[in-house]
């Protein structure tokens, strides 16, 4: 059942995402003020909200369901783990896309921008994420950490989202849809950005489907090794 | 919980005390990182006090750091946490003890390093002494925040290494904060956006710490 699901959640993902490829580059028109770099904006926002809002949520979510006495379980340090895993790589893919945008944009690969700055900090707590877990050969012990490092990360979210309002730097405000309600996108611009935001939440849930069960299989083997290891010992003891 | 509290601190104060490792090590290293920060910038640059609050809290998050892991290490030596969690203390009073006495460690170097500004990097006098308050409470988050991240590496591998790594994110925003609150004081500006996120960022820091250090003890 499991595994359909993932099928079909990774086939919807790639009607989605194909979909959004060919009415980025091909059905929109060249923006009137930013021409043809226009099209990196279908994918910048929707990288970004994944890793941020998507992936980092779901580790902050399922650490905090961890920590909770009646919902603890291996299985929310596991989702947490493999959230953060993918929060990190889309976060790589957003400082990236980002860049390429900026240097004909702003004329530099990076600047010293308050939401630039405060994603990349986000990049760096979540490497040290993955350290932290790696330094720590107890299941518990580890899950515990990591589940309080990711609680104590979480303040990063909320400043970065305020940071083009708090700081008014370089990067721009919300685009897509104002404080006001109001919509600055229309038309095919509008559909092909939503198509991509819809289709990169989608491949994160086929993504961290597969990333779990692939956790639980190594975390099974495990296990089962130490299991057979001991036994082992327990037969040479007895012999 | 308060008792509880003040016992640590002191028991952690007294150490201090007696081993003089704040005194003849962490003071002469801070001092030495200031003249390092002054040196890197080039004597006019580092006569120029506009870099001054800058290189302050640069040398202020080191230090911060080697007495995160100086306060960690006293209780490194094997059986000293087993033996201390049978005591039964309430984690959430240790967590307030060790912060206290870190924040009681980090304002004395900080003085230090506000004097070592005024004589090294030109800040005036008077700048400094309206920084102080602004000072204080900063170093007050950094202990904080050092006190769980340290609890976070306690008994892991590689905890020398891994402290800066989980640590120094954490740091940056204060630093920031710091670095603009410093320059008010010295040149003027608005102040009390820079005092906010640092007051937030104690209240959050101490009510995380209350809440979850008996978890991390708990390993």
């Amino acid at each position: 059942m499991m595994r359909r699901s993932s099928r079909w959640l990774g086939w919807t993902t790639a009607v989605l995402l194909a979909v959004t490829v060919v009415m980025g580059l091909w059905i929109t028109p060249p923006d009137q003020v930013q021409g043809n770099l226009v099209r990196l904006l279908y994918i910048h926002p929707a990288i970004a909200w994944v890793a941020l809002y998507v992936s980092f949520g779901t580790a902050v979510v399922a650490a905090g369901l961890y920590l909770w006495p009646r919902t603890r379980s291996l299985e929310m340090d596991r989702v947490s783990y493999c959230a953060m895993e993918i929060s990190v790589v889309f976060i790589a893919l957003t400082l990236v896309t980002g860049s390429i945008w900026g240097r004909p944009t702003w004329g530099v690969w990076w600047a010293w921008d308050a939401r630039l700055t405060s994603t990349a900090i986000l990049g760096v707590f979540e490497v040290a994420y993955l350290a932290l877990r790696r330094a720590n050969d107890d299941v518990e012990v580890r899950a515990r950490r990591s589940a309080v490092f990711t609680l104590l990360t979480a303040i990063n979210v909320p400043i970065i989202h305020f940071s083009v309002i708090w700081w008014k730097t370089l990067h721009q405000g919300a685009s897509v849809l104002t404080a006001t309600g109001s919509l600055n996108v229309h038309g095919t611009m509008l559909t092909t950005m939503l198509l991509s935001f819809v289709g990169f939440t989608t491949l994160f849930f086929w993504f961290l489907f597969r990333r779990v069960a692939l956790e639980s299989r190594r975390d099974a083997r495990r296990t089962g090794e130490l299991d057979s290891a001991l036994e082992m010992r327990r037969r040479e003891g007895v012999g | 919980m308060i008792r509880t509290a003040w016992l640590v601190a002191r028991k952690d104060l007294r150490i201090e005390f007696r081993s003089r490792v704040l005194l003849w090590q962490v003071t002469p290293f801070a001092l030495l990182s200031l003249v390092l920060a002054g040196l890197a910038l080039g004597p006019d640059k580092a006569g120029s006090s506009s870099s001054a609050p800058g290189l302050f809290y640069l040398v202020v998050l080191f230090v911060a750091l080697s007495v995160v892991q100086r306060s960690r290490s006293l209780e490194s030596a094997p059986g000293t946490r087993a033996s201390v969690a049978t005591l039964g203390l309430d984690p959430a009073g240790v967590f307030l003890g060790k912060s206290l006495a870190l924040t009681l460690e980090l304002w004395g170097l900080g003085l230090i390093l506000l004097i070592g500004s005024v004589l090294f990097l030109h800040i005036a006098l008077i700048g400094a002494v309206k920084a102080l308050p602004s000072v204080a409470v900063t170093l007050g988050v950094m202990s904080t925040a050092g006190t769980i991240y340290g609890a976070l590496t306690t008994g892991g591998e590689g905890p020398v290494t891994l402290l800066p790594l989980l640590t120094l994110p954490a740091f940056a925003p204060l630093l920031v904060a710091g670095e603009r609150s410093l320059s008010a004081a010295l040149y003027g500006g608005a102040l009390w956006e820079w005092w906010v996120i640092v007051v937030v960022a104690l209240v959050a820091y101490v009510a995380v710490g209350v809440a979850v250090y008996g978890v991390l003890e708990e390993s």
